[in-house]
């Protein structure tokens, strides 16, 4: 294939394009009109930093309410309503749009794009977002308080027996979806359409594949998402009884549309994740990426068997054993993959000269945390066994190590990893390290012995409890506060790099980085390969 | 992949439309909800004016926007490579609204070959059914209820058979018109295209008489069980799509004619809506095979 690049107008271009090479519109107007991929991967990762913090106040409330047994702070609807919240915000809100917004800061630097596929599609997903939450945190404020469903809103507790801010809730939901659609689908094309000459398929930075990935899993289950709740809507208002038994409904229907989005939605929120980390450790590890075609192969396997999953969020539902027994068994393989993943990891680190700035710090407590939590999924996937752990603090175990020591890390990892780049700022290090091992501590405090209280039967989603749970509870809800303390020194992190306090950042930032992205400068002008690079 | 030469590719300047058109989703929302969970108040009248006031302003958000983008492509600002990036993006979307009727299909599979045969005592649920649901007999399409809501099946002769031509016809004339198109026959591209337009909102007449003959002579209704609730909400968001679909062909027939717009070359826009055309046809047939025959 032929590498040669011609970077001249035509006499269209020429017409149309009088473009100022860093011409940067001023003001608010830079961020309210935004068709700037690098503009609104910022706006996408500060949403998600409020929304984060959101969240987080959520569980404060949680943590507080559960550090002693017996009802102290709130009633029991609103303890249900912090939990629902919760979820709903961290999952849609700070996970999701924290990924999008790497995605699009990203994306078109490592493939030499000029921006992004569609850029007004790509600002109205951003703002579409804010719209969203702001319905369904108005759902709070309102008479008989927000959702308390829990965020899998199961029916009939989301149908029969839920509040009037169902309506705002699936509404809520609905310009989410449409968000992310509309996100994934300029993601998507950016990658298949953009790619700068000579950048082939098995060239592409891991973090491009996974998200590739995770945009088909997007465009195929967010839509799938929106007819449950579509079904929801009608149950609760209109009189339809798709999840009601007295009509020829079935509330166990619910379950399985909800998780045939639910599952593929939890590798939503760590395909990129692995990409990031897959990104950072050859970096330090200063040796390529072990096993790249593997990496592409075990990424795309876990996403082809995220789709045939979903029983195993139902094995107590009463499925027939042939199908509990397939789920449970499928289920299993996304652990060879997974592995796969994890073996590539520390093989490139393997006799590699290691050093260890915070962002390979976060990306070591990745691969440890995240496999503790893929462990605990694998005894969950055990039918006999999940019978018992089944809503339990055994389940929040296991989806808060793969969800904030494996998502959320993996994020906070990618924001010290680039943030040089995106600022041209160097964040300081010493104040990154004792972030780094403040939230080691206390997230394990706060996760760890929900395992054990899990075990011993400890149910999820109740806010009181035995009183032989009473210390682990204290102990967690310590670890908690102090995690939520911690993530201020992160705040405080970036804002001094977005202040421009800081040591300057070097071009290629960190001395063994490979990738286009550090062939420009730091920080990364506003606009960015408007002539493709010629990738060799 | 990407050609080797490049005309750059056209990044827009700042635009007002997304956070306007952003805007109007969120008073879609709000109002929507409003509306809904105040249905049983009718002095509450906020509701609708909110989620009419969005709704005009989203009108206006993509006359504006399209406008815009209309204008750029007349000026010939856009490459090849950006026009595969809206043939790609299209591809995609379709998906996405595959995936969405996929949800209500599979509601329909599953009340079918699950739920309604489970609540008649099939599998190992002989005591679901003796203790909670004695009468009730397993069949499809499930005209009286476990709760007893009875209720008439709507037979697939007659308007539903009628309509499976009409779609089908459209999309051959529509096929017509496409190639009219790319031969610049623009004198047939119009009339086939006029003629797709109007099956289209024959077939959405048909299917309002429909509607008024189920509800009123066969007690067929959104709340009469789970056949009811399939049928309606799989008809009824086809229906919203046949509106849309039409709605986008008709903008298309009123550029072709006042504007002049298209060449046998370049015509995104029309192939788009006619995707869209095609994909809604196909959904339509499996409604027909699976809703109205089987
Ligand atoms: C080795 C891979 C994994 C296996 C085998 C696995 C297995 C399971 C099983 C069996 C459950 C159901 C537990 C129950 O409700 O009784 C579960 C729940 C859950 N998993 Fe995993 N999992 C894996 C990886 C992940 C990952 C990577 C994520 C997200 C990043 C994740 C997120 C969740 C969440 C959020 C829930 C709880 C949903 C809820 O009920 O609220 N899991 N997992
Ligand atoms: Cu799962």
């Amino acid at each position: 294939m032929s590498t040669q690049v011609t970077g001249t107008l035509d006499a269209h271009g020429a017409a149309g394009r009088p473009r100022d090479h860093d011409h940067k519109p001023r003001g608010l107007a830079r961020w309210l009109f935004s068709t700037n991929h690098k503009d609104i991967g910022t706006l996408y990762l500060l949403f998600s930093l409020a929304m984060l913090f959101t969240g987080g106040s959520l569980a404060m409330v949680i943590r507080a309410e559960l550090f002693q047994p017996g009802l102290q702070f709130v009633d029991p609807h609103f303890f249900n309503q912090m939990t629902t919240v919760h979820g709903l915000v961290m999952v849609f809100g700070a996970v999701m749009p924290a990924f999008v917004g790497l995605a699009n800061w990203m994306i078109p630097l490592m493939i030499g794009a000029p921006d992004m596929a569609l850029p007004r599609i790509n600002n109205w997903s951003f703002w579409i977002l804010p719209c969203a939450f702001a319905i369904l945190l108005s759902t709070l404020f309102m008479e008989g308080g927000a959702p308390a469903a829990g965020w899998t809103f199961y029916a009939p507790l989301s149908t029969k027996y839920s509040g009037d801010s169902t309506a705002f809730f699936v509404l809520a939901v609905h310009l989410m979806g449409v968000s992310s659609i509309m996100g994934a689908i300029n993601v998507i094309v950016t990658i298949w359409n953009m790619r700068a000459p000579g950048m082939g398929w098995m060239k592409l930075p891991l973090f491009v594949w996974t998200w590739l990935i995770t945009a088909f899993l997007l465009i195929a289950v967010m839509p799938v998402l929106a007819g449950v709740v579509t079904m929801v809507l009608t149950d609760k208002y209109f009189g339809t009884s798709f999840f009601d038994a007295a009509g020829g409904g079935d509330p166990v229907m619910f379950q399985h549309i909800f998780w045939f989005f639910g599952h593929p939605e939890v590798y939503i929120m760590i395909l990129p994740a692995f990409g990031i980390v897959s990104t950072i450790i050859p970096t330090f590890a200063r040796k390529p990426l072990f096993g790249y075609e593997s990496m592409v192969i075990a990424t795309a396997s876990i996403a082809f068997l995220s789709f045939i999953v979903w029983g195993h969020h139902m094995f107590t539902t009463g499925m027939p054993v042939v199908a509990e027994l397939f789920f449970m068994y499928a289920t299993m393989l996304i652990a060879v993959p997974t592995g796969v993943k994890v073996f590539n990891w520390v093989a490139t680190m393997w006799r590699g000269s290691m050093t260890f700035e915070v962002p390979m710090m976060f990306s070591l407590a990745f691969i440890v945390l995240f496999t503790i939590g893929g462990f605990s999924g694998l005894m969950l996937a055990i039918i006999p066994a999940d019978f018992q752990y089944q809503d339990t603090y055994f389940v929040v175990a296991h989806f808060h190590y793969v969800l904030v020591t494996g998502a959320v890390f993996g994020i906070i990892a990618a924001v010290y990893y680039w943030i040089p780049k995106w600022t041209g700022v160097m964040y300081d290090e010493r104040l990154a390290q004792v972030h780094f091992w403040c939230s080691l501590v206390s997230v394990n405090m706060l996760f760890f012995p929900m395992h054990f209280v899990g075990l011993a039967g400890m149910p999820r989603r109740i806010p009181d409890y035995a009183l032989q749970f009473a210390d682990l509870n204290a102990f967690m809800s310590i670890g908690g506060f102090l995690f939520g303390l911690s993530q201020l020194l992160f705040l405080w992190g970036v804002v001094r790099c977005m202040r421009g306090i800081g040591d300057k950042a070097t071009d290629r930032v960190w001395e063994g980085a490979q990738g286009l992205e550090w062939e420009v400068p730091s920080p990364a002008p506003y606009h960015t390969f408007d002539t493709p690079p010629v990738v060799k | 992949m990407a050609t080797t030469t490049h005309q750059k590719y056209y990044v827009p300047h700042d635009s007002a439309w997304p956070i306007v058109g952003a805007l109007a989703l969120l008073l879609i929302g709000y109002g929507a909800a409003t509306w809904i969970s105040q249905l049983d108040q009718p002095e509450a009248r906020s509701g609708p004016w909110v989620f009419g006031a969005g709704f005009a302003l989203l009108v206006v958000t993509l006359f504006g926007w399209f406008g815009k983008v209309i204008d750029e492509s007349q000026r010939g600002l856009y490459s090849a490579q950006l026009e595969r990036s809206f043939r790609q993006c299209m591809s995609w979307f379709i998906f996405s609204e595959v995936m969405f009727f996929l949800a209500f299909f599979g509601a329909l599979f599953y009340a079918r070959v699950v739920a309604v045969p489970w609540l008649d005592g099939a599998g190992d649920n002989a005591m679901t059914a003796a203790i909670l649901w004695p009468n009730f007999e397993a069949a499809w399409p499930l005209l009286q209820t476990p709760g007893g809501t009875a209720t008439q099946a709507m037979p697939w002769t007659g308007i539903p058979l009628l309509n499976t031509l009409i779609l089908l016809a459209s999309s051959v004339t529509l096929q017509v018109a496409h190639v009219a198109i790319e031969q610049g026959k623009r004198l047939r591209l119009k009339l086939f295209l006029s003629i797709t337009v109007l099956l289209g909102v024959v077939f959405l007449f048909l299917q309002g008489y429909e509607y008024m003959h189920a509800y009123r002579d066969l007690g067929l209704r959104l709340d009469s069980g789970v056949y009811g609730n399939t049928f309606y909400l799989l008809t009824g968001f086809h229906g919203l799509h046949v509106t849309i679909g039409a709605l986008i062909l008709l903008v298309m027939l009123l550029r072709i004619v006042i504007k002049d717009h298209f060449t046998a070359q370049r015509h995104f826009g029309f192939q788009a809506a006619a995707w869209y055309w095609h994909f809604v046809d196909v959904v339509w047939l499996n409604l027909f095979v699976f809703v109205y025959v089987l």
